[in-house]
C-alpha cells in the first residue's frame, strides 16, 4: 500500500525520500516522543514572542482608553477608566499580568465587551469552524469530480477549461469572489428574474442548538445564509483539488493494478469508483487537512465581507477598535491551532507512510 | 544553457536561448493573452497622470452633484463622460481605477523585488555555507512559511497601522521566505555541478561563487516564482485594503476602491465596487495565465 503513494504527493507535500523502507517500532516511538516534545517547546516559544511583539506594538501605537469614551470626558474620568483596566502601570508590568494570568486561562477582558476575551473567541469559534467545514465539504464536492474528469480526459476541451478554470480559482482574491457571489446571486439575479430567490448576504440566520452550539445549517434559513461565504471560501480550495485530483489521477491510471482492473473486465465505473479514487484520496486527504488552517485564516476575510458572526469578523472588528485583549487572545488561539494542525500532519505521514522519517523533517 | 546548439533541431535553426523561451511562450494563446492584459494593467498604471479623464486627488475639479451616477452619465457641466460611473464622493470611476492600479503595481512590484533580493542572498547563504548555517535558516523559513501570510500581514499591520510603507514591510516579511527556499533549493542542485567545482579549484572567493556563478544558473524559477507572487502580493495588499488595515484612504489602491463601494453594492449602484474589481482581476489574472506558461517554458527539463 505505501509503496503505490504516488509521487506527486511527496512533491506536493514536501517530504523527502529514502532508501529506508521502515524503521523499527521500538526505535520509532522514542523519536516520536522526543520529536512530540521538541515540537511542543517550539509551540511555546513562538507563542510567547508572538504575543510580547503583539502586546507591545498594540501598546505603543494607540490609546484604547480615546477610543471608548466621549472627549469630553474630564481627566479624572479618563484616569478612573485607565486604572480599572490596569493600563496605568508600565507596559511591562502589563505584560507580565498578562502572561500571569494567560497561564491561568485568563486573557483579560474585552475594553469593549467587558466580557473575559478568551470566552468571547470561543463564543465565535463554532460559527467559523461551522463555515470551513461547509467549504471543505463543498471544495471536495466540486473540486474532486471536475479534477478527476480532468485526469482521465486531459485533451478533452471540457478539461482544458476546467483547468483554466482552477487558475482563475488560485488567482481571484477571496474578498473579490465574494462580492461578485453577492452582486450575482444577491442583487442582480433576483432584479431581473422575478422568481429567482434572493439569497441572504449577511449574518447567520436562524440557529439551533446542536449540544449546546449554535449551528446553522440545521435550518433552512440558516442553509440559504451558509450558501454564498462556504461557496466563496471553497473558491480557492476547489481549484487546489482539482489541479491535485488531475495530478494524482494522471499517475494512478499507468499503475500495474489499473491495467489488472482493467485485464480483469471491471466496468469503467468500478475502476475509476473504487481503485483510481481510493488511491487519489490519501494526497487529497492530507493537502485538506493541512489547508483546513488556511481556510480558517481566509474566514477572516470572508466572514468580514458576509458579516458572518465568527471568529474571524471579531478579530478585525477588535483590529479597527484597538481592542487589545481580544486580539492578543484570538492570536494565541490561533497560533495554538496552527502548532497543533502542523503537528497533527507530520505525524499523519508517518503513520500514512512509514518512509517519511520523522528526524528528516525535524532538522 | 549553450548546450541547446548541440542538439540536432538547434543545428538546423540556430536560436538563442531568449528566442526559444519567447517562441515557446508564444505557443499558448491563452498565456499571451494573459501577458496583453498585465502590459494593459502597466500600461494603465505608468501613465495614469497624463490618461485620465480626471485627477480623482484633486478636490477642485470634484462636483458632489455627481455622486454616484451610473456609467456612461454626463457631468454636470458637461465637459466629459463619466464612462464607468462616480462614487460616493464624485470621483470618476475610470481614474479613479487608473491610479488605484499604479498603486496596486508599485506596492507589488516594490514589495517583490526587495522579498526576492533578501530571499536570494539568505538561500544562497543557505545552500552554500550548509551545516549550522542552513539549518538555522531554514528553521526561519519553516516557521515563516508554516502561519498563512494573511494573517501574519494582519497582526503586523494591526500593529504597524496603515500606510504605504507599512504594507510594503508586511508585505515583504511574508514574502522573503517563498523565495528563500526557492533559491536554496536551485541553488543546492547547481552546487553539485562541475562548473561550481571549477570555479572553487581557481579560488574564487566565495561571493563571487554563490552570486555571479551559481545565481545566474538559479534565475529562471527564481523568475517563475517571482510571477506567481507578484500575483499574490497584489491579491493580499487588495484584502488588506478591503479589510481597512492597508493602504491609507489619501492613497487609495484597488482594494480601498473596491472597499469603498461595497456599502453601496446591496442598495444597487454596483460600479463603484464591480468597476474597480474588475481591474484587479485582469491584473491578477493577466499575471498568472502569463506565469503558467512561463513555469512550463523555464522548466529546467526543456532548458536542456
Amino acid at each position: 500500500m505505501a509503496g503505490s503513494a504516488p509521487l506527486q504527493w511527496r512533491i506536493i507535500v514536501g517530504t523527502k525520500e529514502d532508501g529506508a523502507t521502515g524503521v523499527a517500532r521500538s526505535q520509532q516511538e522514542p523519536e516520536m516522543l522526543v520529536y512530540i516534545i521538541r515540537r511542543l517547546m517550539q509551540a511555546a516559544l513562538v507563542m510567547v514572542v508572538m504575543s510580547a511583539v503583539v502586546f507591545a506594538g498594540i501598546y505603543v501605537i494607540g490609546d484604547p482608553v480615546a477610543m471608548m469614551i466621549s472627549p469630553d470626558a474630564s481627566e479624572v474620568e479618563r484616569e478612573a477608566v485607565r486604572v480599572t483596566l490596569g493600563l496605568d502601570q508600565p507596559t511591562w508590568r502589563q505584560y507580565l499580568t498578562f502572561v500571569g494570568d494567560a497561564l491561568h486561562g485568563d486573557f483579560g477582558k474585552s475594553f469593549l465587551a467587558g466580557q473575559p476575551a478568551m470566552g468571547l473567541i470561543f463564543e465565535r469559534m463554532p460559527a467559523t469552524m461551522e463555515l470551513a467545514v461547509a467549504s471543505l465539504i463543498l471544495s471536495l464536492l466540486i473540486g474532486l469530480p471536475m479534477g478527476v474528469y480532468a485526469g482521465l480526459r486531459p485533451h478533452a476541451p471540457g478539461s482544458k477549461a476546467i483547468m483554466t478554470g482552477s487558475i482563475l480559482g488560485f488567482s481571484l482574491p477571496n474578498f473579490w469572489v465574494g462580492l461578485m457571489l453577492i452582486m450575482v446571486f444577491a442583487v442582480l439575479l433576483p432584479d431581473l428574474i422575478p422568481w429567482w430567490p434572493r439569497l441572504p448576504a449577511s449574518g447567520r440566520g436562524t440557529t439551533v442548538n446542536l449540544l449546546g452550539v449554535p449551528v446553522s445549517f440545521l435550518t433552512a434559513d440558516g442553509l440559504l445564509h451558509l450558501i454564498l461565504p462556504a461557496l466563496t471560501l471553497a473558491f480557492y480550495k476547489g481549484a487546489l483539488i482539482v489541479r491535485l485530483a488531475r495530478a494524482t489521477a494522471r499517475e494512478v491510471l499507468p499503475m500495474d493494478y489499473i491495467k489488472f482492473a482493467r485485464a480483469k473486465g471491471l466496468s469503467e465505473n468500478r475502476i475509476v469508483g473504487v481503485h483510481v479514487l481510493k488511491n487519489i484520496m490519501i494526497p487529497i486527504a492530507t493537502v485538506s487537512g493541512l489547508e483546513f488552517g488556511q481556510t480558517v485564516a481566509f474566514a477572516v476575510v470572508t466572514e468580514t465581507v458576509f458579516s458572518w458572526p465568527g471568529m474571524g469578523k471579531l478579530l478585525i472588528d477588535s483590529i479597527l477598535l484597538l481592542d487589545r485583549p481580544v486580539v492578543v487572545a484570538y492570536l494565541v488561539v490561533i497560533v495554538f491551532f496552527f502548532v497543533i494542525l502542523n503537528l497533527v500532519v507530520d505525524l499523519l505521514y508517518s503513520v500514512l507512510d512509514p518512509r517519511v522519517r520523522l528526524e528528516s523533517r525535524a532538522t | 544553457m549553450t548546450d541547446s546548439a548541440l542538439e540536432p533541431v538547434a543545428a538546423v535553426r540556430p536560436q538563442t536561448p531568449f528566442q526559444r523561451v519567447v517562441s515557446d511562450f508564444c505557443e499558448s494563446r491563452l498565456a499571451v493573452f494573459g501577458l496583453v492584459l498585465v502590459v494593459i494593467s502597466a500600461f494603465v498604471a505608468l501613465f495614469a497622470p497624463w490618461i485620465s479623464p480626471q485627477n480623482p486627488f484633486d478636490i477642485a475639479s470634484l462636483d458632489l452633484l455627481d455622486a454616484k451616477v451610473p456609467p456612461g452619465t454626463v457631468s454636470g457641466d458637461g465637459k466629459m463622460v463619466y464612462w464607468l460611473g462616480t462614487d460616493g464622493q464624485a470621483r470618476d470611476m475610470l481614474s479613479a481605477i487608473f491610479y488605484g492600479m499604479r498603486i496596486s503595481l508599485f506596492v507589488g512590484a516594490v514589495s517583490v523585488v526587495v522579498a526576492l533580493a533578501i530571499g536570494v542572498v539568505v538561500g544562497l547563504v543557505a545552500a552554500y555555507a550548509g551545516g549550522k548555517v542552513d539549518a538555522l535558516l531554514m528553521r526561519i523559513v519553516d516557521l515563516m512559511l508554516s502561519f498563512p501570510a494573511i494573517l501574519v500581514a494582519l497582526i503586523l499591520l494591526s500593529v504597524l497601522g496603515k500606510g504605504i510603507d507599512k504594507v510594503l514591510f508586511a508585505l515583504i516579511l511574508v514574502q522573503w521566505a517563498y523565495f528563500a527556499r526557492a533559491a536554496r533549493g536551485a541553488a543546492l542542485v547547481e552546487r553539485n555541478k562541475e562548473y561550481v567545482e571549477a570555479a572553487t579549484c581557481l579560488a574564487l572567493p566565495a561571493s563571487r561563487i554563490v552570486f555571479r556563478h551559481m545565481l545566474p544558473n538559479c534565475m529562471p524559477s527564481l523568475i517563475v516564482i517571482a510571477t506567481i507572487t507578484l500575483a499574490r502580493a497584489i491579491a493580499l495588499e487588495a484584502t488588506l485594503s478591503f479589510l481597512g488595515v492597508g493602504v491609507p484612504v489619501t492613497q487609495p489602491s484597488l482594494g480601498m476602491l473596491i472597499s469603498n463601494g461595497f456599502e453601496f453594492l446591496l442598495s444597487g449602484s454596483y460600479w463603484i465596487s464591480f468597476f474597480p474589481g474588475v481591474a484587479l482581476a485582469i491584473a491578477i489574472v493577466g499575471i498568472n495565465l502569463a506565469g503558467d506558461q512561463l513555469r512550463d517554458v523555464l522548466n529546467p527539463r526543456n532548458l536542456r
